[in-house]
């Protein structure tokens, strides 16, 4: 049983917006950094996405080609494992669904890389028909870097360390290696319905 | 394998500054942690309804005690609690330790670089203890950025330890003290503080940056401005907590 901690009431959120946040969440109304190291400085020059791995062939886009793919518009709410879930969050990007259109695999799983060296792995049921973008607009503006731009994975359903930032490519593989946060502890899938924060959870 | 939640009592709390307290916990079977993670707290109110933060260690390795400084937010759901009402032998939930990167042992090496901004000296406090608790004698600076004078964590602690261990450096810098009477750094810190105070990039120095996100990408920016290699600067950001 926890402990009571007397007096304590704490601040509610309404029913409605209660409904939509995950157990041990609060709501956040800025829009907080988290990242383990300096913020990569990208150029659009050079800036590649790269498909490859456990595919028939690997495709790579520079970014003007990636400007040119299909883009959408999505606003969803997003949840961070260190506690704050913010809600309604608008962002543009391509979906992952048109970046692996046409690619033959055997894959069911992928690692998200990044500049900077940062991964995190993902089943790859997790981010098609439509769960998953690589995003390079947020509120209507260009990505800033802190926030992951130019471009930045998208998966608003699991917890924010998936959705890697400064991403770069997705690698397909056939059995599920962990990340870089997943390595130090952290859920392999990070479903925050689940409270899956920490690997055991 | 799952981390499990434990009960933390408060064996005692102190001030630290007019808007920081430091609680002592005893956590029975806590299974030790490494300087620099941070651990999950959890209240409940009597009808059930829980909240949930992560606060930093400021307590080197030791035993089942660990000791949590947190800052008093404006309209802080948790820590304002905490900071109000929370009494010896209170009890809370917590779990932890969680995080594997933001962390330093002596096994490590060094020289070892910590950067914090307010209350961003937390985690890098646990080092400075870790390390003189330990005995060891690899040369560490931590810089300090604080708003005035008061606002400074464990300053008294800081600069006995730097006076007593020819290893270990102190810089202090004050961004809004207005008192004549403090005849230190003034300003944030910058490119040029860097340059000054922090181990030529050649040094390769385990460096650790955490405070608000602005200060932290400032000070990681510069750090690889001027040389510093990216993949040795480590930081932990902590964004303005809800308005």
């Amino acid at each position: 049983m926890a402990p009571i901690s007397r007096g304590f009431r704490g601040r509610r959120s309404d029913p409605e917006q209660a409904r939509r946040l995950p157990p041990g969440q609060y709501i956040e109304h800025d829009f907080p950094v988290l990242s383990a190291g300096p913020t990569p400085r990208v150029l659009l020059d050079t800036w590649t996405f790269t498909i490859d791995g456990a595919v028939d062939e690997s495709r790579t886009w520079s970014w003007e080609e990636f400007q040119a793919l299909p883009s959408e518009t999505v606003t969803r709410d997003i949840h961070c494992v260190t506690k704050w879930s913010k809600f309604d969050t608008t962002w543009e990007g391509v979906s992952v669904d048109v970046l692996l259109e046409g690619v033959n695999t055997e894959a069911a799983y992928l690692t998200a890389h990044s500049y900077g060296g940062y991964t995190t792995n993902l089943p790859l049921e997790d981010v098609v028909d439509g769960k998953a973008w690589v995003a390079y607009a947020y509120d209507g503006e260009p990505l800033e870097p802190e926030h992951g731009g130019p471009a930045r994975l998208l998966v608003p359903h699991l917890y924010l360390w998936k959705s890697a930032k400064w991403v770069n490519g997705l690698t397909l593989t056939l059995d599920d290696e962990l990340g870089f946060w997943e390595q130090l502890g952290y859920h392999d899938r990070g479903d925050p319905w689940l409270e899956q924060r920490y690997q055991g959870d | 394998m799952r981390i499990s939640w434990r009960i933390g009592r408060l064996a005692s709390r102190r001030r630290e500054t007019p808007t920081a307290h430091t609680f002592v916990f005893d956590v029975p079977g806590w299974p030790g942690h490494r300087a620099g993670q941070h651990v999950d707290v959890r209240l409940t109110a009597e009808d059930g309804y829980q909240a949930q933060r992560s606060y930093s260690i400021a307590s080197p390795p030791d035993g089942q005690r660990i000791e949590l400084t947190v800052e008093m937010l404006p309209d802080g759901e948790v820590s304002g609690y905490l900071g109000a009402e929370l009494r010896e032998g209170d009890e809370l939930e917590l779990r932890g330790p969680i995080g594997g990167w933001f962390q330093w042992t002596p096994e490590d090496g060094g020289p070892l670089l910590l950067v914090g901004g307010g209350s961003g000296v937390v985690p890098l406090a646990s080092m400075v203890r870790h390390r003189a608790a330990s005995g060891s004698s690899i040369p560490a600076r931590i810089v300090v950025s604080a708003r005035t004078e008061t606002d400074i964590y464990y300053r008294e602690e800081l600069e006995r330890l730097a006076a007593g261990d020819g290893g270990l450096d102190v810089i202090l810098t004050l961004t809004r003290e207005r008192s004549p009477r403090w005849t230190g750094r003034r300003g944030r810190i910058d490119h040029a503080l860097l340059e000054e105070v922090a181990w030529e990039p050649d040094a390769r120095a385990r460096t650790f940056v955490c405070g608000p996100t602005g200060f932290v990408e400032a000070v990681a920016d510069a750090l690889v401005a001027l040389g510093h290699a990216p993949e040795l600067v480590r930081t932990e950001r902590f964004g303005p907590s809800g308005t």
